[in-house]
């Protein structure tokens, strides 16, 4: 397996990165995390350049990382300041600092050639930090390669299936899509527009409707990393209005990361930021509750596919149908990705 | 069911119809060339080999171009 590099990825949600030392590995690199006294958030190689011990398993001291086997102390750029016994700090005493952008609630880091890291290229997802909605999140690692999650994400006819009593309903399988895809920016895009569809328990609880209803599912996934699904519920033939807001429906911006961490594990960062029932616990509670329970059926089945592609040729038989549209969309984006900034990784 | 018909703006658009009530697929290329296909490896291929078989002619579907280009 491959990784695109020269590429922004997910670290961390914000919220976890602090005066802790916060250790996440993104596509096979150790990264350490923390945040300066300035509040400041910093991504540094997570290994001490003297004997490899990982830095986030030593302590912060002001704003320097003092590693927990023999001292060596690196500032925020990863410059050694400090070694036991002498004076003389050796000229290659220093570990790689990673471009860090904090956006949308997301610690984005860039992988690459710190040279080519344009923070205006990061995707955006600003109802994760936007007042106007409520918002309820959580990161689940995976033992699976990160193409999985793709495949899973892109094509949401697997909730009829695998999410039955959550969020699938039999008119998400039996709907046809439409897929776009923006050749110049690098977009996927699926629609998948339900006119009269039951309403699943994960929408009915939460927004109180009662009956059935029009459910538009938007794909936009913006790879390698960020993957985001307008989602809209409405009272069946309520439709959004020629001009104006569209108030007579509910809308759900749900939000994955997908952030390869090895060839074989993968962090499924994901949240829902709902615009409506803004101030109800009770309501925050059962989505995070629901959502988790969603994320985790995907997990375990995804967990599973692994061990069966991993013990697989490389080359393995599939077959696509109409379904895949637009996750066949999303593997040739992520390929062209690859060939830009490649490097390999043992399978 | 309601078609979506595009959501996205630009220059280079490819664009996929599922035709509701069929199994039937119809791409289209930002140059406007159209075709049908019955599953979605054969029609990716087809959009992707751009400007290749996508002249307005009614011509024979052109077979397989013999590259790959998208992963199977």
């Amino acid at each position: 397996m491959t990784f695109a590099r020269d590429q922004w990825y997910v670290a961390a949600y914000g919220s976890e990165v602090g005066r802790d030392l916060l250790a996440r590995t993104v596509l096979g690199e150790p990264l350490v995390l923390y945040r300066t006294g300035a509040g400041e958030a910093v991504a540094l190689a997570d290994r001490c350049v003297h004997r490899r011990y990982p830095l986030s398993e030593s302590r912060l001291d002001g704003d320097t990382i003092v590693c927990g086997y023999h001292g060596f102390t690196y500032d925020r750029t990863g410059t050694c300041v400090f070694v036991p016994g002498q004076q003389r700090i050796p000229r290659t005493a220093r570990v790689a600092s990673y471009p860090v952008v904090e956006q949308d609630s997301f610690i984005w880091v860039w992988i690459g050639e710190r040279d080519r890291a344009d923070p205006a290229s990061i995707p955006r997802a600003p109802w994760l930090a936007d007042p106007r909605y409520t918002v309820v999140r959580g990161m689940a690692p995976l033992n699976a390669r990160y193409g999985l999650l793709v495949d899973n994400l892109m094509d949401l006819s697997h909730e009829t299936y695998l999410h039955g009593g959550y969020i699938g309903t039999p008119e998400v399988a039996d709907t046809p899509i439409t897929t776009e895809v923006d050749e110049d920016r690098g977009i996927v895009y699926v629609s998948r527009h339900m006119d009269d569809a039951a309403c699943p328990p994960f929408y009915a609880r939460s927004t109180g409707i009662q009956g059935r209803i029009t459910r538009w599912q938007d794909i936009e996934y913006h790879p390698p990393c960020l993957y985001l699904l307008h989602s809209r519920i409405a009272p069946q033939g309520v439709y959004p209005p020629a001009d104006g807001e569209d108030n007579e429906a509910f809308h759900a911006e749900i939000v994955y990361a997908i952030t390869p961490s090895t060839a074989h594990t993968t962090y499924d960062f994901w949240a829902v930021a709902r615009d409506f029932a803004l101030d109800d616990e009770s309501v925050s509670e059962y989505l995070h509750q629901s959502n988790h329970t969603v994320v985790m059926q995907d997990v375990t089945a995804l967990n599973i596919l692994e061990q069966v592609i991993a013990s697989e040729p490389d080359k393995y038989q599939e077959l696509s149908i109409n379904i895949d549209t637009g996750g066949l969309a999303a593997r040739r984006l992520l390929a062209r990705m690859v060939g830009a900034g490649t490097v390999g990784a043992a399978r | 069911m309601s078609a979506p018909t595009g959501m996205l703006t630009g220059d280079r658009i490819y664009r996929v119809h599922w035709m509701p009530g069929t199994d039937t697929l119809r791409g289209t290329c930002h140059c406007g060339a159209e075709r049908v296909a019955d599953e979605p490896v054969e029609l990716w291929e087809w959009l992707l080999a751009h400007p290749q078989g996508h002249q307005p002619a009614p011509a024979p579907a052109p077979g397989p171009t013999g590259r790959l280009a998208v992963p199977a």
